[in-house]
Parts: structure tokens; C-alpha cells; sequence
């Protein structure tokens, strides 16, 4: 009878959920949003996602083969990583710049910081940030040939639509909550993004706090903000802010990545607001079209700092005065 | 009314259905029992016996070996087979009585006791001499739990029927099966503390106990049930308390700081036959459950049978096991081997076909916060961990990590399947042990 059992330390059972399962249903999640970019915007945009997504997880396995570590493309986090890359970029982008994003994400700002967990940025974003400083023309060029806002637009429009927003004209609300308007490949359709977001919140993937905080503070901000500039119409333009760039995208599945934003609930509201603040600062102080990103990849360098200074009180350590925060 | 509940917390599952439902059925005992002498936390009993001494039912074959300490009884009748050295659950050798049982369940004779016949001391004293102990798996002697420093701030004497570790479910049982005996172990309780209310905590998934239970305290009107939600660890003491009373119990209080004494269900039961019986502590409820057992459902065995004479007269594995957990499958203690006996604080022996930790590989940390969110104790598993694998002992006392209840949340719910648990409770058997010497 001896030893023949297998014998470990309690816990001696686990949760269904695993790295892996968390990856895909991001990659899911995300889907709805990336078929929409390319129904939009046409063949090329999912070539674009196709070698965003390749050239990422390559990226990761030739890394990892050539440093002799495990190799970890199974846990799907660089797919993720590769599909939010094809997401952020324009629809007609030449593809060696998201093939450049990628071996940059990959490998500068995730595997040389440790890998899975331990990068401090987005990887998603830090190539979206190096892109648009590197290749700005490529970056901001959002003329579309094909799909179905090809067709519609006439005349070929390159000018980003945030920008297009700030000379005072307006989208249609139907079409900028389709997402039938210019932009990034994956970041028009806020319908297909909510749909996305919604099913990671079913899951528990993600939860409210960093999205709502985030597009909360910024809502209120810009109102406030068009509101006092005398804006002509402040709520639509306000709501225009919102769908019309990367918030959508980025709040809902930027922001809300595991490994550079806090952890602590209270640390999360913080970061929220503060994207929010930052994302207006860029947008509206600034005269910069687009912030998402920016604030992003700047609040991804405070959020350890951030969990510091919110870590929860230990359970029976707060000075007792009868208070107690449930 | 509203189910009270604690912030943290996970949500396995319960897998309570497989054993539930069949009534408590009684064991008969092996041939071979082995009472160790260290049933309890405190200084170990000492063998009142030698080898070739006959032995009946209910006689003392321990004594206590100080006021934290208990004493223990023989629960057959036959001869003393040897004093030596037997392993425990946790595969340590301790002191122990053999006993070979004739079978003819000779019994000692009890004195019975009317309560109001009792004084406090005399109640204590009682449960002193029943050797009755914590039997939710600390083990903490009963008499020494009831008697605190300030016996007159005592203001609730919780009954601990959460049970919300999975599998488990012989407090869910006695709650539907010996009622009156809990509410009049309570009652006993009760009166040791004459300003003090008694509270049945029961979780939210056992809607049949909490009927009984609102049944059988009707006419006690210093005792009432309270539901508890759902999530584990609900019955952690400190958890349990805090969801009653909104109170918070940290690592170097007791209960009895905030006013509270919790007692598991079957140890109120013990007292019951204890101070009004006169009977010591022989028998307990344990669950037989997981895939490979044949029968799972809930025994009443003697203390100081074997693990194997419970598997064999309950039916036998159905399926060879891979892993056998003595307790429930997030606190319990996996076996070497079945040659194991009963002590007065073991619940259950959980018995899987296959190990279900054995091919999670852990991998890196996402940060995703699971561990944080769910630590009854609002640490943060991940980083406390890290610390303990670096061996950080001071950074790892000033994030609290000897507030840790060892409930293994953040292991369950970790996707990356990192043994956070084991590595903190590493760390803190390392600290505790400085802290001795």
C-alpha cells in the first residue's frame, strides 16, 4: 500500500480557468471587431491582421528558441498580441510596418522584459507608439480602396476622423456606431467592440472598473470642456469623441491588460481615471488628433506604482474604530 | 433576508450532491485500532495503558498532559495490543495506543446530567473530561475555547455549519439528522455565557439544514439560525465571524477578543453527549466521498479506525485511486497510504480516480488579480509568494503574509497555475518556527 498515491500540497483540486483559455477568449472576444474592419475597409485589411498575427507568434517562437527558453505561443498571449497590432494599424498600411510592430512588441517591449507577465507596456501599444513615431505618414494614412466604406466614401478621405471632428463636421450616429467611418482597422465598429467587451465581462475576463472609469472620466471632462467652448452641438460631439477613434478599443481591451494595469480594485479606478484625464489632456488640450494610446502606454508605466500605493489593507490590521470598509 | 458573506472568497465546486443525501449510516469497527495520543493541538496525552491491559468502551487510555491538552478514550473494548510509535495523517510517527478489539463492545458506565443541575465550572469540567475537542480539523480543546480570559464579553457562541469546503458533507447530515442534540449542546454552551446569543451559521446551498435547523431552535430564544452566501472559505473562523458580527479577528487575536466562540457542528454535538450523557468523545461523522469510493455517503465511525477498515466497510474504491485527501480537497492532506486511524479531527477521506493537480504545470504570472480578489485575508498571493520564493522574511511579514489563513483560494483560482499557497505557507512554517525558538 505505501507511497502509491500521488501526493501533493493542498489545494488538491484547480479552477478550469488557465492562461490559455483567458488568451483565447481575449482573441474571441476581439473577433467581431476585426471581421467588421475587414467587411469595412476590404482584402487588404485582413491581410493585414493575418500578418500581424504570424509575424507576432513567430516572433515570439524564434525568440525563444534562439535564447533556449520554453516556448510558450501555446498560451496565445502572442496572437493576442499580434491581433490587436493588426487591429491598430490603417487599413491600406504597406505590411512590413505591422510585421515591424510585431518583432518590436514581441521582442523589445514583452520578451526582453521577461516574457508573459513581467512587460511593463502593452506590447500592442509600444508598437503602436514606435510605429506612429517611425512611420508617421504610413500610421496616419487612413485612405480606404476597398470594402464597404470604399465604396461609400467618393472622394478618398485621408485625413483621420478625429481630425476630420475637429474642423466641426459630424458622422452620422448610425455610422460611427457601426463603425462605417475611417480609422483603424479594428477600432471603428463600436457596436462589434461592446459585443466583444460584453462576452469578456460574461467570462470575467475583464470587469467594469477600468473601462467605465476610464470612458466615464473622459466623457464628463469632454462635455464639460465643449460645453464651455461653446461647442455647436457638445453631446454629439462628445459622443463622436468616443466612438470615432481608439477608445473603444483601448479602454475595453487595452487598458484592461492583465500584466500593466494594477491589480488592486481600488488601484484599477485610479488608473481609469487617470487614462481618462490624460486621454482628454492629449485629445482636447493638446491639439493632437488621437491619445488612447499614449495615455495607455504612460499609465502602463505607473501601474506598479500605483498597486503600491492601493494594496488592500490585510483582513483585521485597519486601526479599529468601529469602521469597516465590507 | 439578506445571506451574509465576507469580501474575497472563490466558488469551487461543491460536489456536495455525490454524498448528500444518503442518511448517516454506522461503521462497524476494524479489528486493529490505533488511538494516538496527540488528537489535538497541545502537549500530547499519555498513555494510561500497556501492552496486554484488557480495555472496555469508554475507558481513558490518555490522560491530558496539561490544561491545553486532552484526554482520550479507548472507543472498543478488548486488549491492548502495544504502546508505540503510529503515523498520523501527515505521515509523521507519534505516540499511539494499539488496541485489539474483541468485538464484544463491552461499555463503561456514564454519568448522566441534567443541565440545570450544572454549574459553568461543572459544564467545562465535563467537557474537559470528554477529551472534547475543535473537531473541525484544528483540534483546539474545547474547555480551553470556553474558557476565555473575560467570559463576560463573550456576546456570540457561533455554530460553525458553513462547510464550505467541497465534498464535504457531514456537518450538513448532523444538522438534518441530530438537531436536537446540536441545539442542546448550543444550550449547554449557552450557559456558560449567560450574555451571549447562539448562532447557527449555515451556507445558503443547504436550504433543507437551515428549515430543520429554524425548526428545531424554535421555543431557544437566546438561539437563532443565520444564512450564510455561498463561497468558500465561509467557514474559516475568522471569515464566519466577520460575516456575522462585521468584526475582524487577525492573526494574533482570538475569537474571544471579538466576543465570539466559534465551535464546528459535530464538537457542539460531542458536548451534548459529553455534558449530559457523560460520554466521551468516541465516535464522529465522516465523509467517504470522490469518484473512485464505491459508496460515498456519510459514516459514523469509531475514533481510532483505520482509513482502510472505513474504505473496505464502506464498499471498497469502485476505482483504483490516484490520490487520497484525508479532509476536503482544498485544506485536506493527501495520504501515503490508507494506514491511517481516525482521529477526533478528522472529517473525511476524499478519494479521486486522478489527481487533478498533477499535470497543471505552473507557468508565469499574468497579473491578472485573481489571487488578489479572492484572499479572505486581502493579501495579494501573487507577490507575498515571490517574496517567500526569495526568501525575503522581513518583506514578507511587513505585507502581512502571517495573516494568511491557508485556505488556498489563490491557488485554486490562479490560470497560471502557480502554487501560491504552498509557497506562502512554506514561508510562514519557516517564520512560525523562528518565532519558537
Amino acid at each position: 500500500m505505501e507511497n502509491k498515491f500521488s501526493v501533493s500540497q493542498s489545494p488538491h483540486v484547480r479552477d478550469g480557468v488557465t492562461t490559455q483559455k483567458i488568451m483565447g477568449a481575449v482573441a474571441l472576444a476581439l473577433l467581431p471587431a476585426s471581421i467588421c474592419g475587414v467587411f469595412f475597409f476590404g482584402i487588404h485589411a485582413l491581410l493585414v491582421l493575418v500578418v500581424s498575427v504570424v509575424s507576432s507568434v513567430l516572433s515570439e517562437y524564434i525568440f525563444e528558441k534562439i535564447t533556449k527558453r520554453p516556448v510558450t505561443i501555446s498560451d496565445m498571449s502572442a496572437a493576442v498580441t499580434g491581433l490587436l497590432i493588426g487591429m491598430n494599424m490603417p487599413p491600406e498600411v504597406p505590411l512590413f510596418v505591422p510585421v515591424l510592430g510585431s518583432v518590436f512588441g514581441i521582442i523589445v517591449v514583452k520578451q526582453l522584459f521577461g516574457g508573459i507577465g513581467q512587460n511593463f507596456m502593452n506590447p500592442a501599444l509600444g508598437a503602436r507608439c514606435f510605429l506612429l513615431i517611425s512611420f508617421s505618414s504610413q500610421m496616419t494614412d487612413f485612405s480606404v480602396k476597398g470594402g464597404i466604406v470604399g465604396a461609400s466614401l467618393d472622394a478618398v478621405s485621408s485625413a483621420t476622423p478625429l481630425a476630420t471632428l475637429k474642423t466641426g463636421a459630424a458622422y452620422p450616429m448610425g455610422d460611427l456606431f457601426l463603425g462605417l467611418i475611417p480609422g483603424t482597422i479594428g477600432e471603428t465598429s463600436a457596436l462589434a467592440l461592446l459585443i466583444g467587451a460584453a462576452f469578456l465581462l460574461i467570462l470575467h475576463v475583464i470587469d467594469l472598473k477600468i473601462p467605465v472609469s476610464y470612458i466615464g472620466t473622459f466623457f464628463i471632462l469632454t462635455l464639460i470642456t465643449s460645453v464651455t467652448r461653446g461647442y455647436n452641438a457638445p453631446l454629439s460631439f462628445t459622443v463622436c469623441e468616443l466612438f470615432a477613434g481608439g477608445l473603444m478599443l483601448g479602454a475595453w481591451f487595452m487598458a484592461t491588460d492583465y500584466a500593466t494595469s494594477p491589480m488592486t480594485g481600488k488601484g484599477q479606478i485610479v488608473y481609469g481615471v487617470c487614462l481618462g484625464i490624460l486621454t482628454f489632456l492629449f485629445r482636447m488640450v493638446s491639439k493632437s488628433p488621437e491619445g488612447v494610446s499614449y495615455a495607455i502606454v504612460f499609465m502602463n508605466c505607473l501601474s506598479p506604482m500605483i498597486d503600491q500605493f492601493t494594496r488592500p489593507v490585510a483582513f483585521g490590521m485597519k486601526r479599529r474604530k468601529g469602521e469597516n470598509n465590507g | 433576508m439578506q445571506a451574509k458573506t465576507f469580501k474575497g472568497g472563490i466558488h469551487p465546486k461543491d460536489m456536495k450532491e455525490i454524498s448528500m443525501d444518503q442518511p448517516i449510516m454506522t461503521l462497524e469497527p476494524g479489528k486493529e485500532m490505533v488511538f494516538l495520543m496527540s488528537q489535538h493541538i497541545g502537549a500530547p496525552a499519555k498513555p494510561l495503558v500497556k501492552k496486554g491491559d484488557p480495555v472496555i468502551i469508554g475507558q481513558m487510555i490518555g490522560e491530558a498532559g496539561g490544561f491545553v491538552s486532552a484526554p482520550v478514550y479507548s472507543s472498543v473494548s478488548g486488549t491492548v495490543k502495544a504502546v508505540e510509535k503510529r503515523k498520523n495523517a501527515l505521515g509523521d510517527m507519534v505516540d499511539a495506543v494499539v488496541i485489539e478489539n474483541d468485538g464484544l463492545d463491552t461499555e463503561s458506565e456514564y454519568t448522566p446530567a441534567k443541565l440545570d443541575a450544572l454549574s459553568p465550572e461543572d459544564i467545562i469540567k465535563r467537557i474537559q473530561t470528554a477529551g472534547v475537542v475543535g473537531m473541525g480539523g484544528a483540534g483546539f480543546p474545547t474547555h480551553v475555547k470556553l474558557s476565555p480570559k473575560e467570559p463576560d464579553k463573550i456576546d456570540h457562541i457561533l455554530v460553525n455549519g458553513s462547510e464550505c469546503e467541497p465534498y464535504l458533507t457531514s456537518d450538513y447530515r448532523c444538522l438534518l439528522e441530530n438537531s436536537d442534540e446540536l441545539v442542546k449542546g448550543l444550550t449547554c454552551i449557552l450557559k456558560i455565557f449567560p450574555k451571549a446569543s447562539g448562532i447557527i451559521c449555515i451556507e445558503d446551498n443547504k436550504p433543507e439544514a437551515i428549515a430543520k435547523m429554524r425548526e428545531a431552535v424554535k421555543g431557544s430564544d437566546r438561539i437563532r439560525v443565520e444564512v450564510m452566501k455561498t463561497k468558500y472559505p465561509e467557514g474559516a473562523e475568522r471569515s464566519l465571524i466577520y460575516a456575522v458580527t462585521g468584526r475582524e479577528v487577525n492573526s494574533s487575536m482570538l475569537p474571544a477578543d471579538a466576543g465570539c466562540i466559534v465551535n464546528n457542528v459535530d464538537t457542539v454535538i460531542a458536548v451534548y453527549e459529553a455534558v449530559i450523557k457523560g460520554r466521551p468523545l468516541m465516535h464522529r461523522i465522516f465523509t467517504v466521498s470522490g469518484d473512485a469510493v464505491a459508496n460515498a455517503r456519510n459514516y459514523d465511525v469509531r475514533i481510532g479506525m483505520s482509513y482502510a477498515d472505513i474504505i473496505e466497510a464502506a464498499g471498497g474504491f469502485q476505482k483504483e485511486p490516484e490520490k487520497i485527501i484525508s479532509g476536503g480537497p482544498m485544506m485536506g492532506f493527501s495520504l501515503f497510504g490508507l494506514d491511517v486511524p481516525v482521529t477526533k479531527t478528522s472529517g473525511a477521506i476524499t478519494c479521486f480516480i486522478k489527481d487533478p493537480v498533477k499535470e497543471s504545470v505552473p507557468s508565469a504570472c499574468i497579473k491578472c488579480g485573481r489571487c488578489v480578489r479572492g484572499c479572505p485575508a486581502h493579501l495579494m498571493p501573487c507577490d507575498l509568494s515571490d517574496i517567500a520564493e526569495h526568501g525575503d522574511k522581513e518583506e514578507f511579514a511587513a505585507r502581512y503574509g502571517m495573516e494568511c489563513v491557508e485556505c488556498g483560494s489563490c491557488s485554486y483560482i490562479c490560470p497560471a497555475k502557480r502554487p501560491l499557497a504552498s509557497n506562502i505557507k512554506a514561508m510562514r512554517r519557516t517564520l512560525l518556527a523562528e518565532r519558537r525558538k
